[in-house]
């Protein structure tokens, strides 16, 4: 659609500014500030420069080897759920009833991990995955596997990656649904008329379709795996050890946990970078799209 | 179509079997639960919920909740209204930029933000009560208001804007009487939305409240005690926690998927 320029529309935008503004900038900037100062306590500053940024983008120190593991931690994890949800949450997709009134029971099942709040998404896990009373850790002990969230790394990380494909497949199998539902019928016609396999139609005329949708629900996905907190900490709390100890568990257990707030600031400035860099090659990306599908 | 069906059930039952679990263990004794697991409960009881229900400590978590919850969305959508007519309808200043700004702004971690929040709030007096929350929430839910709403009115063709000036409506007059009645699926996708991430989320809900507004995520911490860990009060809880969900889902089923799709399909 081609948009006027007028830049009155400012004062329609300017209540959202203001109160989005309050609540990301002014905050950012306390971060900013803590960010070159250090605290033993009684609420006593001194200055530090860039020291902790210094300390933190080298892995030898223990503050930048602390932040490395875990921002390595989480970058696996992001990976491990991409690579399970999005073919998983295609294929749920592919897999809907075309019509009937089993389309809305679907739709409602498959949405209702997504209104869970994440504390209880958590609860729920450790209940099902625990090996005394949870049906999953007691199945799979039975199996003869021994499976124990709070004491093997394994099995922590199976918890935690199954919970999420749980939690959050539904969210790709709805994205890539309204992707599928969004092609005509005569799309679907012409290729049965040229004899065109399955496959064909979903390479040529599915996917294609599902792109767009599909990339938004890695944005979110990434992203949201990207800053977890709440559902390992209840879970497994980060551990055993640090095992799953990501960036989020990392930086509270820096700031509330040891009150170290030069650090943790630090911490979160670059966590804050390194997101928005991800975030604006995306939304490059998609806007790019929208500009070529307007013009085809 | 027989895999299909398969893949789909299937699906489904992985779904369902998690939160079965939690129900049948909501309904056992405490007794029951720790003697080992069993399929469905023996000892059938409902004292985990009456417990919830007659206890103002456990019952007040979800009014809190719902309180901040609801002035979130309404807060939400009625700023994010007209900045998105303005995204969709106009070029101006900085737009793109601003744009990415409050995209930037769904994806920033709330870890960065707790403590933050908290100086900022008990700064100016508002720390411990429903509306710092639904402000903090503002955060994730406006940008993300923005960008459906503008999806949906995108989707709108401009001339009938043009036409309603030239039959002589006042602006705020073609927005609610014209303009808002066609993109009311929008709103209401866009409501469930701000709702839904407002209610499942914990971190900022829980450093911003003490004791007056405590939301029932972080009551349901309480459940561990000297004596062990109430399971079944735990479990009776976190099903609790749901229904508002499972409700508000019925009403929007026919517009999640094009609401996952930022009204963008």
């Amino acid at each position: 659609m081609d948009k006027t320029e007028n830049n009155k529309a400012w004062w329609l935008v300017l209540p959202v500014f203001l109160v989005v503004a309050f609540s990301a900038i002014l905050p950012l900037m306390t971060v900013v500030n803590y960010s070159m100062q250090d605290t033993f306590g009684n609420n006593q500053f001194f200055w530090n420069g860039v020291g902790w940024f210094i300390e933190l983008l080298d892995p030898s120190t223990d503050l930048g080897g602390r932040f490395f593991d875990a921002l390595w931690r989480n970058l696996m994890f992001s990976g491990i759920i991409l690579a399970i949800e999005v073919p998983l949450g295609i294929a749920v997709a592919l897999a809907m009833p075309r019509q009937g009134w089993t389309v809305a029971a679907c739709l409602i099942v498959m949405a209702l991990p997504l209104l869970v709040p994440w504390n209880v998404v958590g609860t729920i896990w450790q209940v099902f995955a625990r090996s005394d009373i949870g049906l999953f850790g007691a199945v799979v002990n039975g199996l003869g596997i021994p499976f124990n969230y709070s004491q093997n790394a394994l099995s922590a990380w199976v918890t935690i990656v199954l919970m999420d494909v749980w939690h959050w497949t539904s969210l790709v199998a709805l994205l890539s649904y309204a992707g599928l539902k969004s092609i005509p019928d005569a799309y679907y016609q012409a290729a049965r008329i040229d004899g065109a396999s399955g496959w064909a139609v979903f390479r040529k005329i599915q996917l294609p379709k599902m792109r767009r949708v599909l990339l938004i629900a890695v944005l979110l996905r990434f992203m949201d795996s990207f800053m977890i907190y709440t559902e390992p900490f209840v879970v497994t709390g980060g551990g055993p050890g640090n095992s799953t100890t990501f960036l989020s568990i990392d930086l509270v257990k820096l700031a509330l946990g040891q009150f170290d707030l030069g650090k943790a600031a630090a911490v979160s400035i670059v966590y804050n970078l390194i997101i928005l860099a991800v975030c604006w090659v995306f939304y490059t990306v998609i806007t790019q799209m929208d500009a070529k599908g307007r013009r085809s | 179509m027989l895999t299909r069906r398969f893949v789909m059930g299937f699906y489904l039952v992985f779904l369902m079997l998690p939160i079965y679990w939690l129900i049948n263990m909501s309904l056992k004794t405490n007794a029951e639960i720790i003697s080992g697991y069993t399929l469905w409960p023996h000892t059938l009881t409902f004292a985990n919920y009456i417990k919830i229900f007659t206890d103002s400590s456990w019952y007040s978590g979800y009014l809190n909740s719902l309180q901040y919850v609801a002035i979130n969305t309404v807060l939400s959508i009625s700023l994010a209204l007209p900045a998105a007519y303005a995204f969709s309808r106009y070029r101006f200043l900085g737009d793109k930029h601003l744009f990415f700004w409050l995209l930037s702004n769904r994806m920033a971690p709330p870890a960065v933000f707790a403590l933050p929040f908290f100086n900022l709030y008990s700064a100016i007096g508002l720390f411990d009560t429903p509306l710092a929350v639904a402000l903090a929430h503002c955060l994730f839910n406006i940008p993300l208001a923005v960008w459906i709403l503008e999806g949906f009115m995108s989707g709108v063709p401009k001339e009938i804007d043009e036409t309603a000036y030239i039959d002589g409506y006042s602006f705020p007059r073609f927005f609610t009487k014209i303009f808002m009645p066609m993109i009311a699926s929008g709103i209401g996708v866009s409501a469930f939305f701000c709702f839904m991430f407002s209610w499942v989320e914990l971190l900022l809900a829980r450093t911003l409240t003490s004791v007056d507004t405590k939301p029932i995520a972080a009551t349901m911490t309480r459940t561990i005690s000297a004596a062990g860990m109430d399971w079944g009060l735990l479990a009776a809880a976190g099903v609790l926690t749901m229904v508002p969900g499972a409700i508000v889902i019925w009403f929007v089923r026919n517009y999640i998927a094009k609401g996952f799709a930022l009204g963008r399909v």
